[in-house]
């Protein structure tokens, strides 16, 4: 059988695999964003923070994102079986490069605008609000980029924990051993990285002023 | 009537990096006094390291005074709280500091914007300012500071740093980084520029000749401290060694 029969035959279950995927990511990546934008910034302010804050999200990152779904299972609140505890899974692995790029964003902002920016009366705030955050906007953007793109693989796994997704196609054909299956789920998530890229990209280099 | 800047022994200590009894503070400025009138410039002349630029800091409160007395048109900048004292002072460095994302107006425009002044007057303060720095309004206002030579950018600083008609104005190094001629041209342009605003200016600079043709008054440091304060006459003829050493370096 291939693909194209598969998808036809299967297009009700594929749009709602591919929608539970995006469900994940997204709402993984924009907790992320929400938790590790302010922390980077939080960072630039206390410096001290920085090595075990970026240490921590560091080990998050290194642990194999299968122990990390099982690890996350037994937990009280956070865990169980679902896209709940996947969830959580990917925010931690999205916290790195959202955190570390917003922290090198806005601590890249060339010294003198800031010194020039405090010295002409602007508060923390307005320095943050109008200079560091709209300067570091193209950094911080990669490392949303990078984040979501490690999200899409990363949520494919979501699928053994029962959260869906299209991890399920790929489980499903490893297990009974037939790669067209495996490749129903690996080619759509292929594309949603690449798009997510692409468009992730454009963006990035709209808001790279340190470029001009 | 008050003086635009009033500097009573003025101190600043680094606190130092050791434990307990052997911790050693380190002075980086001690004991400077000075007065700046209305329409008076200050030179602030000195060797890297003498303590110039710290005591530029120490009066907008960039760094805060260990010891001593900063008072600004009166009123004691220490009472005020920091960002309405700076608003005050205009404030020019070498790297000039324009935001990259703001057109020339908006930089401009800063001081005025944050004191929430009406958007027509902004305007209208901004063309006045760009005219007086020799930029015309019309082909500068819209541009962004990359596309803008070294010396426009530093003319689109000062006429930043008087945009919300400050009494007193800091200069640190603001011609340093400019080709010879340009600062030359900005020199000249800026001693002319002096009289006319009729404020207060401390101007900091390693560039002896550039202090004497444009400080009405040339404060010399070394090690932290005003070794000499008098006019260029005065201190062309001083016997201070600091002074002379300076001399022979013009």
């Amino acid at each position: 059988m291939n693909l194209w029969h598969f998808y036809s035959r299967n297009s009700q279950e594929v749009l709602g695999l591919v929608g539970q995927h995006l469900y994940l990511v997204a709402i993984s990546t924009g907790a992320a964003i929400v938790i590790g934008v302010p922390l980077g910034v939080l960072l630039t302010r206390r410096p001290a923070w920085r090595g075990p804050v970026l240490g921590m999200a560091n080990v998050f990152q290194t642990v194999p994102s299968l122990a990390l779904f099982g690890f996350l299972i037994p937990l009280p609140f956070i865990g169980g079986i679902g896209a709940r505890t996947a969830i959580v899974a990917l925010v931690l692995y999205a916290l790195l490069p959202i955190v570390r790029n917003t922290y090198e964003g806005v601590a890249g902002v060339d010294p003198a605008v800031r010194e020039a920016g405090r010295g002409m009366g602007m508060t923390d705030w307005q320095l943050l609000t109008q200079v560091e955050l709209p300067l570091g906007f193209g950094v911080i953007l990669a490392g949303v980029r990078v984040a979501t793109v490690v999200s899409v693989g990363t949520a494919t796994i979501a699928a053994a924990i029962g959260a869906g997704g299209l991890g399920v196609y790929i489980f499903r054909g490893v297990a009974v051993v037939d790669d067209t299956l495996i490749l129903a789920g690996a080619l759509p998530a292929a594309l949603m990285a690449l798009a997510a890229d692409g468009l992730l990209g454009v963006a990035e280099r709209r808001f790279a002023w340190r470029a001009r | 009537m008050t003086k635009p800047l009033e500097v009573e022994g003025l101190g600043y200590d680094l606190p130092g990096r050791g434990k307990g009894e052997r911790r050693k503070s380190r002075s980086l400025v001690r004991d400077v006094s000075f007065t700046v009138g209305a329409g008076e410039t200050l030179v602030l002349l000195g060797r890297s390291g003498s303590g110039k630029t710290t005591t530029l800091k120490l009066i907008n409160r960039l760094l805060e005074p260990t010891s001593g007395e900063v008072r600004v048109a009166g009123e004691r900048a220490a009472d005020l709280p920091v960002t309405r004292l700076r608003r005050r002072i205009g404030y020019v460095i070498q790297e000039v500091g324009l935001f990259p994302h703001f057109t020339v107006e908006r930089n401009v425009g800063l001081v005025p914007r944050l004191e929430a002044w009406p958007p027509a007057r902004i305007a209208t303060r901004v063309r006045e300012l760009l005219a007086l720095v020799g930029l015309d309004p019309d082909t500068f206002a819209g541009r962004y500071p990359h596309e803008l030579s070294g010396g426009q950018r530093q003319r689109v600083g000062v006429a930043r740093a008087l945009a919300a008609d400050p009494p007193l104005l800091l200069l640190d190094e603001p011609f340093g980084a400019l080709d010879p001629i340009t600062r030359v041209e900005l020199q000249r342009e800026f001693a002319a520029l002096e009289g006319r605003l009729g404020k207060g200016m401390v101007f900091v600079t390693h560039d002896v000749r550039e202090g004497l043709l444009l400080g009405s008054r040339i404060g010399l440091m070394l090690q932290g401290r005003l070794t000499f304060l008098g006019t260029p006459d005065e201190f062309r003829r001083s016997d201070n060694p600091e002074c002379r050493a300076f001399m022979a370096a013009a």
